[in-house]
């Protein structure tokens, strides 16, 4: 299946929850636990997005970039890695950097504007946030590089967004994956638009996954919203890139259900019939939900236990941050170099003095 | 006339350019059907057409590259960066041909085009939204940069980049974008490229701001005249080419002289400016020309965004340090 050029997709689940052939083999193979923890992070990550938004609103974060609708393409591709691989996001993968180990209080931090959210603990090789699109592909790239050099199994993956296809830095990053043959996950969600504008306007290409091809590596078209596609297809490009076999790019078709951030109005670009049928009928938890409850493994009671557990969980890391001490104004010259220069401490021992604001 | 905001002065600027002038070409991301991520194309879209007001691929190098051929070839390409701190990418196509490309085909093919980018911070902006790098393009020999602090200043600016035969980078300060509603003349008008606006006429100190700055440097002013200092504050609007005149002759007149940006302090505008005051004014200094600015070190993500951007009373601080000198 990989390698395929396909204008269709890989999907396991269909949105009503019904697996497909070759979904039962997949579905067969996975724990129980397993089984049950794509449910977890899909409503645990919702619930945090939905909270996060009504942070926004009441003014105690800044602009945000919800992410509802895409819980599937990240908790299903995050899933799949391991603590030594090492994860480039852009900033909308919030679900994957909970995943990767990055505590809730410092995801809230950063969105509260406050640096110390970039610094992921000990041990978790988690980037913080790439603003600027498509930058940090060519940095997975060096990343799987160096493991490449050092002869070391781990992999690296960028997350990244349709938008982000049309800039070089994507395509000087698929060439340099393709040519130095190094174990990179390229993973795009492709959630139909940047902003405003719609794929068709990005690329004359169909699909984005085709564009492997002209890099000579594998691209594959999943259904982004259906986890258990998107954990497998993750999977074997995974075990692809450890085994020597070089980069994928993984195309998760998707869509963010509501606007591109807390600033945006997507009502002004997106017809509400298209929004209502992903809303209505393909949403990713929905479909995953129905699965575990025909199968027996969910039961209502256990869903309200588990979003009670969440909302706990939300709450408790909302508390964290916002007590957490604010850094003081000079912690702005904290880390610019990894020793100030004399013109840096003036200027430091100053602003302490002085004190910021006013 | 009527009352507009400066986003609102922008945009129909715009409108005048499109429907004048039927060279001009409106291109950037979200620009068309979404109006701009600020409301800055607002209407233009549905009035001009999808020929005209174009959305483009995510690609700033991209954006710039064409605008630069399709200039060559007879348009006049507004091209909008969504937001300064992600022009980068096109940083090569505005610097090793937009500037050159005059030079170097001996004025046979000038890129003759505007490139518009909101910049500077104090809107709680994410991170890397709020740089002010205008030093980088000032300091490109071939570049035109230029920014408003009013909106009657931001219409008549975009119309004279429009008219320029020459690259000029238009920033727009966000800060400014809504803070401000002033009566903006119809139709085309010019506020010329090069010519400072005096705000206040002072005697005692002169102060040099501009963008996201000049409220800045004009609260202070305000503030400081209730102690009986009269300042003389000059809005650049222009920081390539510089009113050298307007300068000169305010420092001649008061001989101190406090120049306020948002940008860090090493090699910034600023220190431009001081050089010059030095060349055509040393003689007539009372004190080392001050600079309050941002610090050395990269703008820091909102929560101390206020630590770091100049305030009216880091400026009427400075002020005071210049008069006790
Ligand atoms: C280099 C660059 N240009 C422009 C922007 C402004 N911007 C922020 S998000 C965005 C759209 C990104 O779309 P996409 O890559 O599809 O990701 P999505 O937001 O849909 O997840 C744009 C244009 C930016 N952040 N960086």
């Amino acid at each position: 299946m990989l390698g395929q050029l396909e204008t269709t997709y890989v999907q396991y689940l269909s949105p009503e929850g019904k697996l497909s052939v070759a979904g039962h083999a997949v579905w067969n193979q996975l724990s129980a636990e397993m089984k049950i923890s794509f449910y977890r992070w899909m409503s645990f990550v919702r619930m945090f997005d939905r909270r996060s938004v009504i942070l926004q609103r009441q003014g105690r974060i800044g602009t945000y970039a919800a992410l509802e609708g895409q819980e599937a393409a990240q908790v299903g591709s995050a899933l799949a890695l391991s603590k030594e691989d090492w994860i480039f996001p852009s900033y909308r993968e919030h679900g994957v950097a909970m995943i990767a180990g990055m505590p809730l209080s410092q995801i809230f931090l950063y969105w509260m504007g406050r640096v110390e959210g970039c610094k992921p603990p000990e041990g978790v090789r988690l980037l913080p946030p790439s603003v600027p699109i498509a930058t940090q592909i060519p940095h997975a790239v060096g990343a799987a590089w160096a493991s490449k050099l050092k002869k070391e199994t781990s992999v690296a993956v960028a997350y990244f967004g349709d938008g982000a296809t049309s800039e070089g830095d994507f395509h000087e990053a698929c060439n340099f994956a393709g040519v130095f043959r190094v174990p990179a996950i390229l993973f795009c969600q492709n959630n139909g638009y940047a902003i405003s504008v719609p794929f068709s306007r990005q690329s004359a290409s169909p699909t984005v996954a085709e564009k492997a091809k002209a890099y000579n590596f594998p691209g594959i078209r999943v259904d982004g919203n259906d986890v258990l596609a998107v954990y497998d297809v993750m999977k074997q490009a995974i075990e692809r890139a450890r085994a020597g076999e070089g980069p994928t790019l993984i195309e998760a078709v998707t869509y963010r259900k509501g606007p591109h951030t807390t600033a945006d109005d997507a009502t002004r670009y997106r017809p509400a019939s298209e929004v209502e049928e992903w809303v209505k009928h393909k949403d990713p938890l929905t479909r995953y939900t129905r699965l575990l409850k025909a199968e027996g493994l969910l039961s209502d009671a256990e869903e309200r236990e588990w979003e009670a557990e969440c909302k706990a969980q939300i709450d408790s890391a909302i508390k964290e941050a916002e007590s957490s001490v604010p850094a003081p104004p000079e912690h702005l010259f904290a880390h610019v170099y990894a020793k100030l220069t004399p013109n840096e401490l003036r200027q430091q021992q100053q602003l302490r003095k002085r004190g910021g604001r006013r | 006339m009527k009352q507009l905001t400066m986003v609102q002065a922008i945009c129909d600027g715009l409108r005048v350019a499109l429907d004048q002038d039927p060279s001009v070409l409106i291109l950037g991301e979200d620009v068309g059907k979404n109006g701009g991520v600020f409301r800055a194309t607002e209407g233009l879209w549905n009035e001009f057409g999808d020929d005209r007001v174009i959305d483009t691929p995510l690609a700033e190098a991209g954006i710039i590259g064409t605008s630069i051929g399709l200039a060559v070839n007879g348009f006049k390409p507004v091209a909008e960066i969504q937001f300064m701190g992600f022009i980068y990418p096109a940083f090569e196509q505005i610097v090793t041909h937009a500037a050159r490309l005059r030079t170097r085909t001996q004025g046979a093919f000038p890129a003759s085009l505007v490139i518009r980018a909101p910049y500077g911070g104090g809107i709680r902006a994410p991170e890397l939204h709020c740089d002010s790098t205008e030093s980088l393009f000032v300091h490109i020999p071939g570049l035109k940069v230029v920014t408003p602090a009013t909106p009657k200043d931001a219409k008549g600016l975009l119309l004279a980049a429009i008219q320029d035969p020459d690259p000029v980078i238009y920033l727009e300060p966000m800060k400014l974008y809504r803070s401000i509603k002033e009566e903006v003349p119809e139709g085309w008008y010019e506020v010329p490229i090069g010519k400072a606006r005096k705000v206040r006429e002072g005697e005692d100190i002169t102060l040099i701001a501009w963008g996201t700055m000049v409220p800045v440097a004009e609260g202070a002013a305000k503030e400081l005249e209730k102690k009986g200092v009269s300042c003389d504050l000059i809005d650049l609007r222009s920081l390539y080419p510089l009113d050298e005149e307007t300068i000169i002759q305010s420092v001649k007149k008061t001989g101190r002289v406090v120049i306020v940006h948002e940008a860090p302090k090493t090699a910034g505008l600023g220190a431009e400016l001081t050089a010059l005051i030095n060349e055509h004014a040393f003689l007539y200094l009372e004190a080392p020309v001050t600079r309050v600015t941002g610090y050395d070190a990269p703008v820091p993500m909102f929560a101390l965004e206020d630590d770091f951007r100049p305030s009216v009373s880091r400026v009427s601080e400075a002020v005071q340090q210049v008069l006790a000198f």
